[in-house]
């Protein structure tokens, strides 16, 4: 598996190189949020606002307003948690095309509670007016961009950074409301969307040598989600459906999920995996998915339980885990 | 219609007297409303709109448009309330309106300068009417949606530097109140207009010394905000909010580098002493008894023969 270094640093300047209107605002998270370069290329568009996100929101509202393209790029947890009346008022409410570049999603990092944004999907579901994104890759990484740049109105982006596998071909972008199928069968369906993609592909396939076969949905767009590829697999699963998200269960993709399945009547169980209902605390990525059951092997397990199967199947005999330091040159720090 | 800088002291005196009778009228056959803001920033408007700022003719119907649905992609019609206060050119200035609560005062304030129809008071606070009694974007004389309080010194900061980089000469006035510099977002706001000496941003607040609850020095002293104001590098000015002259002073100065606040000191009470009975409880206007409600009808009859 290629291994992309800090794929958001070179691809965000040479995108905005013909954009002028596209701005960047940040909260003194500059080179965590990988925009260092971007500011020393384009100083005049890049605009430091301090720790002061309910002010960043607002004039990123304001600048939306006369014409431009504020792209925020800060901590996820400060962008939809501290400062959640300004984005609803002075960018949601007027529909003002401001894009939300949130990092650190979910348990990505060893922060802790602080820092992890476990309810981000949730809430940006409930704002009005929100388009929400997720990145898994860094073809979804460098092709988010455009998607975002299309929509009428506000952008979440569920950003990954730092050393970031390359899941999809970069001929294969992210496109808005599409799901990729990346692996079919019939017995239970599977979806997943950004780092819970990769446990997913660990486990799918070992799951298919052992007799359960899986269609294996990503997803990248939360909202809106009325993809017809999703509703299609969701109906040909005969044993059930699971969701596995880096983020709580409540309100998220799997929320989304049942909900559709609800409205279309598809009867079939469904099992969340994500943090239930919990939050986490500050250990590495591997650790805490683990620990809370996001990774390959609680996906297995919960697809032995709605089949009624024993694989047999161990961690041994899934694809390695990919384990990042928690210390790397990647990271501007070690959060 | 009355224009900016041509507009003699008499008659700005003259309107910000009919914006407090046209307020104190409604609320009294409403059987109440937000009458001491009326009271303590009558001048501030007629100031802002008769001699402070920049503005064209008004882009939107006299008569208020029904309410046209909330902003969003299927709403592509959308048009927004700051269009009473004239066309975006490069030019000219921009009015942000921060205190949402003071709406019924800028309707009044757009009917006296000939901006909106006297009638379209006849729908404020209706079933699906723009003419809201806290307003959003879509009410007249409202660019942003403001109703929760110190968001709009931001978006003013972030539409002052969008047309500083289009090189855009025009200003933004944002007119606030002293309550909501209670809020942390306020000084967020302020520190980065100073850090980006967003100069062309002008803030007039209604310093009355009221909110909600009562006295502000009760509820959350923030002590002098002229001197906090200052300490971040702010250029200030304290005035007597109901002296037109002095209001409109610091407007005509050149600015400076540093944003500018002019703090108009008011009288919530002023143009209706029997306010000054219900002190401090100011923020709105609703009568207990029959008794007090013709107190207030005899006081507005003296307020006509007086005006």
């Amino acid at each position: 598996m290629e291994i992309v270094n800090r794929p958001h640093v070179q691809n965000f300047i040479r995108w905005a190189a013909d954009k002028p209107e596209v701005v960047v605002l940040s909260a003194d998270l500059t080179n965590s949020c990988e925009v260092g370069a971007w500011r020393d290329t384009y100083p005049e568009r890049f605009f430091s606002l301090g720790m002061a996100e309910q002010n960043m929101l607002g004039f990123a509202g304001g600048l939306a307003r006369e014409g431009f393209e504020p792209f925020v790029h800060t901590f996820a947890v400060f962008i939809y948690r501290r400062p959640y009346d300004q984005l609803a008022m002075s960018i949601a409410y007027p529909n003002l095309p401001v894009r939300l570049m949130a990092f650190l999603p979910g348990i990505t990092t060893p922060g802790g509670v602080t820092h992890q944004a476990i309810e981000d999907v949730a809430v940006m579901r409930a704002t009005p007016n929100m388009t929400v994104l997720e990145t898994g890759d860094a073809t979804e990484v460098e092709s988010v961009l455009d998607v975002a740049h299309a929509v009428d109105g506000p952008v979440y982006v569920r950003f990954l950074r730092g050393r970031v596998p390359r899941l999809f071909p970069r001929t294969e972008p992210m496109v808005l409301g599409q799901a990729r199928v990346l692996h079919e069968g019939d017995d239970v369906t599977v979806l997943t969307a950004g780092i819970t993609t990769e446990e997913a592909l660990r486990a799918v396939p070992a799951l298919a040598d052992a007799g359960v076969h899986a269609t294996h949905l990503h997803v990248s767009t939360h909202k809106p989600f009325d993809d017809p590829t999703v509703l299609a697999a969701l109906r040909r699963a005969k044993r059930g459906v699971v969701t596995l998200e880096n983020h709580t269960i409540v309100g998220g993709l799997g929320t989304a999920v049942a909900e559709l399945m609800a409205e279309h009547a598809v009867g079939t169980p469904l099992v969340r995996l994500g943090l239930r209902d919990t939050y986490a605390h500050g250990a590495s990525q591997a650790y805490l998915m683990r620990e809370y059951g996001l990774d390959a092997m609680a996906l297995v397990r919960a697809v032995e339980r709605l089949t009624d199967t024993d694989t047999g199947l161990a961690e041994d005999d899934l694809a390695k885990v990919r384990v990042e330091e928690v210390h790397s040159l990647a990271k501007a720090e070690a959060l | 219609m009355v224009t900016p800088s041509s507009t003699a002291t008499a008659d700005v005196e003259r309107v910000a007297q009919r914006i407090r009778r046209r307020v104190f009228e409604h609320v009294m056959r409403n059987g109440g409303g937000y009458l001491s803001q009326a009271c303590s920033s009558a001048e501030l408007f007629a100031t802002l709109y008769g001699r402070v700022m920049h503005l064209g003719p008004s882009q939107a119907p006299l008569e208020p448009v029904a309410f046209p649905g909330v902003p969003g992609p299927a709403n592509p019609d959308y048009v927004s309330g700051g269009a009473y206060n004239g066309p975006r050119d490069p030019e000219f200035d921009r009015f942000i309106f921060s205190p949402a609560h003071y709406a019924l005062v800028l309707y009044a304030a757009l009917i006296e300068f000939g901006r909106l129809a006297p009638a379209a008071l006849e729908a404020f606070n209706r079933d699906g009417s723009t003419v809201e009694m806290i307003g959003a974007e879509h009410s007249p004389g409202v660019e942003t949606t403001t109703g929760s309080l110190a968001q709009a010194i931001s978006q003013a900061g972030g539409i002052a530097l969008g047309r500083r980089l289009k090189g855009e000469p025009g200003r933004v006035w944002v007119l606030m109140s002293d309550g909501e510099f209670q809020e942390g977002q306020v000084w967020e706001a302020v520190q980065a207009l100073v850090h980006y000496r967003l100069d062309t941003v002008g803030v007039y607040a209604d310093v009355n010394d009221q909110q909600c609850d009562g006295r502000m020095d009760d509820v959350m002293r923030v002590g002098s905000i002229g001197e906090r104001l200052r300490a971040f590098g702010a250029r200030v000015f304290d005035v007597d909010g109901h002296d037109v002259d002095a209001l409109a002073a610091p407007a005509a100065m050149e600015p400076d580098g540093r944003p500018l606040f002019v703090l108009a000191h008011t009288d919530p009470t002023r143009g209706v002493p029997l306010l000054r009975e219900r002190a401090p409880n100011l923020h709105y206007l609703r009568f207990s008894s029959d008794e007090e409600r013709e107190r207030y009808q005899h006081a507005f009859a003296a307020f006509d023969e007086e005006a």
